[in-house]
């Protein structure tokens, strides 16, 4: 009877939390949640992610529900006595073993995930990626392709001259092109600050570490256009480094490709053509 | 003489004759615990609003995209600023002047064991943070690196950078300090009778919490001078040019830091066993258990460190370890929990400001543990990590968690200290402003961190404006509270109605027996222990 009470109470708690957070949502058009992602590991991360969240919520509404109970029932004001019991071995083993046991319950999952994130092995193109600060280049190891990607938001919508874009401080002049359905190893790593590779709909971020590489791999399965920021602190400017993934299906990527590796012979040739500055500033 | 008489007439008397001196010199030369732990507390309360201010610029700088307020790289030197001061400046000296004001009284001894040391301790501080604050004026301006301090960006700090490290060390040296007194105290002068396991659970937090500060402040120091040498002396422990690794750098800083965390909530944990069990007229559920599981906690906190480092690109192995580590932290903390709702369980509750304070510690900070627990599943982290939502847990289980704490013992004990009961409607009105205005403040800030908002950044994309605005607004709410508790100290530490000796009706403990205010030296004869 208590219990179906606190149960009862608990869940109209939370429904009303729910349903004001879903209106709000819904009329702000606000994301309340980790994005599902564009890949397999995304996906696993995000039900990973929405696994331990409802058994926090389940804890939290036994809990906490136990404890409004008590506030409502056990106050001096209603004629409460005390009980002096303070202690039971039985209840502290219990509710050391349940939380164990429901603690297994998610490092099985997580283990899992975590297994197929690190497994990096047969990939089919491999991307550089180097942390400047503060923008990023991306190097096409096997294509000789490299380029940089800055923010291409103007100053003026950043000092409040202009009006703002839709993709404010979420985009580039060069996006990373990457192929659909096709298993690509990035390998991050900085140029002079540790910077943080992050596109939430790929599932995870990685350190970009001066002097040290990491591997990580990702496969998208839908084409599309996807943007991050870098997340690790790197300086003054390290809210405006942004990344944007745009994923194409493998005919128009290796079509960019193509022209990529074309345009960058002629760019070379162009760049070579106006250098080099002396230092004091003479073009020659 | 002699004798603990504890009547407020025999007080007076004893004033009079050890009284403390008058003027300047009482509080600069003062070896009794009583006065530092008031010049501890009120630091920290000075530090609190330094913090807190700084919070409000950064929140002010949120409240729209665009930027309108400051620079970016001032923005970076207030988020590090705000971390350093709350951290080291209001959070530790606060648990640290309450061990002082409380642990002798608590333990039954006449003061703490190394009282000249105990000065010179706190005396440290105000000069460590004139330091740190000054460097806010040096050309280049303060540090902008994150709190952390991770090379290589620690590195391009202006002339501030040997400043900043030496405040560090100023700060370590006095927490040191500080730690060897409270486990000299507690280990040594506690009146016959009091055996380990009798002693009030604010002791015992705060003994291990000692411990834990002894163990990794050193390794902080070592850190930060290893940072130094780099930059000045031509070694290369944390550039990868020269040899060394910028990620041993977070290994050894987390070593530190992690048991830090802990030193933040273990004593917090010891002043909420302490209220509790006093509005609820029930003893404490579980009192061995919860020795065991602040033990416990403390272990653990030595072997989970790289949780804050899992996007660094750790082998398989390691964070498959760090992360069952993490997550078993949860069992101790749970058993926490639950012995608190026990103690609730059957008490006959009052609701003065003490208690309100300590069940909102027990909700909020459960909330930020559940966070943890999210943050610890490795592969979530991946998401997680560096977003506001890592800003969110952290600051759930500091501002609700270990603020709320010291709110919670500074009402609880003031009548105590001061001899005059505080305004209960104000502090209930301080009560309620702060805790709508603190989840106001962080709760948006889960949201915005699982939508994709990286933390530490002074300007953001146009989806995350509704929830930044809102956790503005919650932080000027909550910033602009605590002036109600200011007064509220003030117009107590000034006068007010007459607080009798045990104050609470449900208290127990030995700082109860003693007159309130207690005199300047108590237990001058150790008190009896049943």
């Amino acid at each position: 009877m208590a219990t179906s009470r606190i149960a009862h109470g608990g869940g109209i708690a939370l429904g009303a939390a729910l349903s004001l957070a879903w209106s709000v949502g819904a009329h702000a058009d606000l994301t309340l949640n980790m994005p599902q992602g564009v890949t397999a590991i995304s996906h696993d991360v995000y039900h990973l992610h929405m696994l331990i969240f409802w058994i926090c919520v389940v804890i939290g509404v036994v809990v906490f529900g136990v404890m409004f109970w008590s506030i409502y029932h056990h106050r001096k004001s209603r004629g409460a006595v005390p009980a002096q019991f303070h202690e039971s071995t039985l209840v502290e083993v219990l509710w050391t073993i349940v939380p164990m046991m429901i603690l297994i319950g998610m490092a099985v999952p997580a283990t899992g995930t975590l297994v197929r994130m690190y497994d990096a092995r047969d990939a089919e193109l491999t991307i550089k990626v180097t942390g400047y600060q503060w923008r990023w280049q991306y190097d096409y190891l096997d294509d000789g392709v490299k380029f940089f990607s800055t923010l291409s938001t103007p100053q003026a919508q950043i000092r409040n001259l202009a009006p703002k874009g839709e993709h404010y401080l979420l985009e580039v002049d060069h996006p990373l092109v990457l192929p659909v359905g096709k298993k690509v190893r990035i390998l991050t790593t900085a140029a002079d600050v540790i910077h943080s590779w992050w596109v939430p709909e790929l599932g995870w971020k990685k350190d970009a570490i001066p002097g040290f590489i990491n591997e990580v791999w990702t496969q998208i399965e839908k084409p599309g256009i996807y943007r991050g920021q870098c997340a690790e602190l790197c300086g003054r400017d390290h809210g405006f480094m942004p990344i944007v993934v745009k994923a194409l299906p493998e005919a128009e990527f290796r079509q960019w490709l193509e022209q990529m590796k074309k345009d960058s012979t002629s760019q070379t040739a162009q760049n070579d053509s106006r250098a080099p500055i002396v230092p004091g500033g003479q073009t020659l | 003489m002699s004798t603990a008489s504890h009547t407020t007439d025999h007080a007076t008397d004893h004033d009079h004759d050890h009284g403390p001196a008058r003027g300047l010199s009482r509080w600069l030369l003062t070896t009794n615990h009583k006065d530092i732990g008031t010049l501890y507390l009120l630091f920290s309360l000075l530090m609190f609003f330094i913090g807190g201010a700084m919070a409000l610029v950064i929140r002010a700088e949120l409240f729209q995209p665009g930027l309108q307020i400051v620079d970016p790289y001032f923005f970076n030197q207030m988020t590090t600023l705000h971390a350093l001061v709350m951290i080291f400046g209001a959070v530790m000296p606060a648990f640290v002047g309450l061990a002082n004001w409380l642990l002798p009284m608590m333990v039954g001894a006449p003061d703490m064991a190394l009282p000249r040391m105990n000065n010179w301790s706190f005396w440290i501080m105000p000069f460590a943070f004139t330091l740190l604050l000054s460097t806010l004026f040096m050309p280049g301006g303060g540090p902008a690196g994150g709190w952390t301090l991770y090379p290589p960006l620690v590195l391009q700090t202006g002339s501030a950078f040997p400043f900043v490290i030496l405040a560090i060390h100023m700060m370590g040296a006095s927490s040191i300090m500080g730690a060897i007194n409270i486990i000299a105290t507690i280990l040594n002068l506690r009146a016959p009778g009091m055996t380990l396991m009798k002693m009030p659970l604010f002791v015992w937090t705060w003994l291990i919490t000692a411990f834990l500060l002894i163990a990794v402040m050193p390794v902080l120091a070592g850190t930060v001078t290893m940072l130094l040498t780099d930059k000045f002396f031509g070694t290369s422990f944390f550039s990868a040019a020269g040899g060394g690794d910028p990620v041993m750098f977070q290994h050894i800083f987390w070593f530190f830091g992690h048991p830090e965390v802990y030193i933040m909530i273990l004593p917090a944990f010891g002043v909420i066993s302490q209220i509790i069990p006093t509005f609820a007229r029930k003893p404490l559920f579980g009192y061995a258990s919860m020795v065991y599981a602040t033990a416990s906690i403390a272990f653990l906190s030595f072997i989970v460190w790289a949780h804050h480092m899992f996007t660094v690109g750790m082998p398989l192995a390691g964070e498959l370890f760090f992360m069952y580590a993490t997550m078993l932290i949860a069992v101790p903390t749970g058993v926490k929990v639950f012995n608190w709702v026990s103690t609730m369980w059957r008490g006959a509750m009052t609701f003065e400001t003490p208690m309100l304070f300590a069940i909102a510690f027990v909700i909020l900070f459960t909330i930020g543990g559940f966070s943890g627990l999210m943050l610890a599943i490795a592969p979530a982290d991946f998401q997680y990590q560096d977003t506001y939502f890592v800003v969110a847990h952290f600051h759930y289980v500091l501002v609700p968690g270990a603020v709320f704490s010291i709110m919670a013992a500074a009402y609880y004990w003031l009548p105590k200290w001061t001899g005059h009961m505080y305004n209960e409607k104000l502090g209930k009105l301080h009560f309620w402003l702060s805790v709508i205005g603190v989840n106001v403040l962080f709760f948006p800030q889960h949201f915005l961190g699982l939508a994709g908002m990286p933390r530490r950044i002074p300007d953001y994309a146009l989806q995350f404006t509704e929830f930044n605005m809102v956790s503005t607004v919650g932080a000027f709410l909550f910033g602009f509270s605590q002036l109600f508790f200011l007064y509220n100290v003030i117009q107590t530490i000034r006068g007010g109605a007459k607080a009798t000796d045990q104050v609470w009706e449900g208290a127990e403990g030995l700082e109860w027996t003693l007159s309130s205010p207690p005199p300047y030296h108590t237990f001058t004869t150790a008190p009896e222990i049943k």
